[in-house]
């Protein structure tokens, strides 16, 4: 055993003792494993005492899909750019489930973990976190239909599918980003949490799920990817579908916010942390 | 190694606490109210994280508390220090500055060594896992890392004693395996510094004490651990050094018996589980005398801590020395503010009509199970004729503490609102 060996750490606890580091890495690191689990506790338990168990990863995006494609392709005959409206759709929604699922779990994560907060100790930023990454499972789930329904349709995918993993990095922070500071907010004013399965929602028509980024004036599609999913979601649609041209500036602005959303969010978690166990 | 294991400087900390809501009485203050009661709700949320602010909003000053004042002290390697103090006196709000779980408002704290608190057990257990998975679950979240627990897998299992049922979901589990099997794993965490908050009442008697056990091989490891308990005994036999609380201020750092004494003779009340006199100093009167009052769990062990499920007797041992007529013993539950829960008498000689020979009696009162709130509580009681004359004044003679340590099994564990809580048979019909 080599705790003799282990150098003896020494904790300082004063009330300036968050604001020496902003992500304390090093001790996430000692953390892992705690992390590790929480992610797969949140996994193991989601569909625990459920019948369709995993199926559920894949019934939310399938189904909104399909009335989407009723009601807004059939219907409404929104233009989806040379491809069925379906798989136009879905495109998006893989991606779109992703975030909002992450954001709401992150947003009631800090609450539903209130015996841990009040009781131990561990780096609090692994609360939101883990939902984040506990979603990839099931966005790895959808992913993998939606390469059915490329395959189905007979559509090919461009050589900028190699980007997908950098789309799908961005989707993440921006996820935990706006899902950091949700969590933070939500521990303090219960609104948020109510607020924000609604506020998703609404998001949801501010990103290009149901129609093309196309249909947006020219001059405004700047403002408009400063909602990062933006970017992603015609990234996605670009390298998969080839519906259209790399959004190459869309994304551009969107990797800036979706950086710019991670480090605010970090910094506001750090710096409301110290109350949690109080306000909790 | 450094020579000190723990330094605290100076330390204070500061709570907010909840907020009178002012009464309105006409229909157009009410309304007034609910208009802008979004913006008082915001400024109350908001001051819950902040304590400097401008002049108007200092009008709250009432409800900021001093959970602890300017402490400081120094612990060396392997001593074992017993912090007592009143309920409110700040030794968990110590303990839990120390784990990290919440932050000083001044002062700093310097720690040599891993730490590992036993706030509670069973922190994090998830329902629907199964014993295994909540072992490596709990474990980590108690800072072990994965390797450690693989190594110390089959122990954990052994010193639980349930090893039969470790692959069924916790949920399944009474709570007193559950209990178990939380306790193993928090009693095998290898820290060099150790924070104990009052797990030691948890478990039936054998189990307890094997855990006490556990934490006397601790300490004599050389581990350094801090000790909260109402439990005199466990102090004075694991602690060598004490610390005493009150109000948030430390009065007295010596060593364990003298810390004690002095804390015992500050109370007006008995912290033990049992109370004995002899006929000279008994509380008496010319026909009774009272011998000695004792709370019992149903093993028949005597304690000041109960489990919030689990019940138990107050015995009354008293003596009739002359024939008394309509004799009524009554006995009330108090809270620590001395405020009545309730009142229960032992009058069946007043109801069945035949008068108490002389002779020495034991009076049970059995208190029910799932009645108390996770609280402490006064008994005090008396003995009277109604009608005819005060034998024996009422006085509050011992004081017991009910928990829960359920935590994780109920979705709200802890204290309710209101002195008592009893559980409600709650269900619901669609109508």
């Amino acid at each position: 055993m080599s705790k003799k060996e282990q150098e003896i750490q020494q904790i300082v606890i004063d009330p300036e003792d968050r604001k020496r580091r902003l992500i304390n890495w090093q001790e996430i690191w000692q953390y892992r494993d705690l992390f590790l689990f929480l992610v797969w506790r949140d996994i193991k338990t989601r569909y625990a005492q459920s019948i369709l168990g995993v199926g559920w990863a894949i019934i939310q995006p399938v189904f909104s899909m399909i009335v989407f494609t009723i009601v807004f392709g059939n219907l409404a005959k929104v233009n989806s750019e040379g491809v069925p409206y379906s798989i136009f759709s879905y495109t998006a929604l893989v991606p779109w489930t992703f975030f909002s699922t992450s954001l709401t779990s992150a947003s009631s994560s800090l609450i539903g973990s209130k015996n841990l907060i009040t009781k131990v100790y561990f780096p609090r930023l692994v609360i939101p976190i883990a939902p984040v990454l506990g979603k990839t499972i099931d966005f790895g789930i959808s992913f993998l239909i939606l390469l059915g329904m490329m395959l189905w349709f007979g559509v090919k995918p461009t050589i900028w599918a190699l980007m997908v993993p950098v789309f799908i990095i961005l989707m993440m922070l921006t996820a935990a980003g706006v899902g950091m500071w949700l969590t933070a907010l939500s521990i303090q004013y219960r609104d948020v949490r109510y607020g924000a399965d609604f506020f998703v929602q609404l998001l949801m028509y501010a990103s290009p799920v149901i129609y093309a980024t196309s249909i947006i004036p020219e001059k405004y599609q700047i403002l408009y990817a400063l909602n990062p999913m933006v970017g992603v979601i015609e990234g996605f649609r670009a390298a998969l579908l080839g519906t259209r041209a790399m959004p190459w500036d869309l994304l551009g602005v969107g990797a800036l916010m979706a950086v710019a959303f991670f480090l605010s969010g970090a910094l506001y978690f750090r710096s409301m942390e110290q109350y949690f166990a109080d306000v909790a | 190694m450094s020579k000190i294991a723990i330094k605290v400087e100076s330390l204070s900390k500061r709570y907010r606490i909840g907020f009178e809501k002012q009464a309105r009485d006409t229909l157009a203050e009410v309304i007034s109210d609910w208009i802008t009661s979004p913006i008082r709700n915001y400024r109350r949320l908001r001051n819950l994280t902040k304590f400097e602010g401008q002049e108007q909003e200092i009008q709250e000053v009432e409800d900021i508390i001093w959970a602890l004042r300017d402490i400081s002290f120094e612990i060396k390697p392997g001593e074992v220090i017993g912090v007592i103090g009143n309920n409110g006196a700040g030794k968990s709000t110590l303990l839990k500055i120390l784990s990290r779980i919440t932050y000083p408002t001044h002062g700093t704290v310097t720690l040599n060594g891993r730490v590992s608190s036993l706030l509670e057990v069973g922190t994090g257990f998830h329902p629907e896992l199964t014993g295994r998975d909540n072992v490596y679950l709990n474990g980590t979240i108690l800072g072990m890392t994965r390797d450690e627990i693989d190594r110390k897998f089959d122990e954990i299992v052994d010193f639980s004693g349930i090893s039969k049922f470790i692959d069924t979901p916790v949920k399944f589990y009474s709570s007193g395996m559950g209990v178990r099997l939380a306790f193993s794993v928090a009693a095998h965490l290898e820290p060099e510094i150790l924070l104990i908050d009052e797990v030691l009442s948890v478990g039936d008697a054998a189990f307890q004490k094997k855990s006490l056990g556990k934490m006397e091989e601790v300490s004599r490891l050389g581990r350094t651990v801090l000790f909260v308990s109402h439990n005199m005994g466990a102090v004075r036999s694991l602690c060598s050094r004490g610390l005493l609380l009150e109000s948030g201020i430390l009065t007295m750092d010596d060593n364990v018996d003298a810390v004690i004494n002095q804390y015992l003779s500050s109370k007006d009340v008995s912290l033990l589980g049992r109370l004995n006199w002899s006929e000279a100093d008994a509380p008496q009167d010319q026909e009774l005398i009272l011998f000695g009052i004792e709370m019992v769990s149903k093993d028949g062990e005597v304690k000041t801590t109960f489990q919030i499920d689990e019940g138990f007797e107050i015995r009354i041992h008293y003596q009739i020395v002359e024939e008394i007529k309509n004799l009524r013993l009554y006995l009330r539950f108090k809270t620590t503010m001395s405020e009545t829960v309730f009142a229960t008498y032992e009058d069946a000689q007043i109801q069945q009509g035949f008068n108490r020979k002389p002779g020495h009696y034991t009076a049970i009162a059995k208190i029910p199970p799932n009645i108390l709130n996770n609280m402490t509580y006064r008994i005090y009681l008396g003995f009277d004729s109604p009608g005819h004359k005060v034998l024996i004044p009422g006085k509050e003679y011992l004081e017991v503490d009910i928990i829960d340590t359920s935590d994780g099994y109920r979705y709200v564990p802890g204290a309710f609102d209101g002195p008592i809580r009893p559980v409600i048979d709650w269900r619901v019909n669609e109508s």
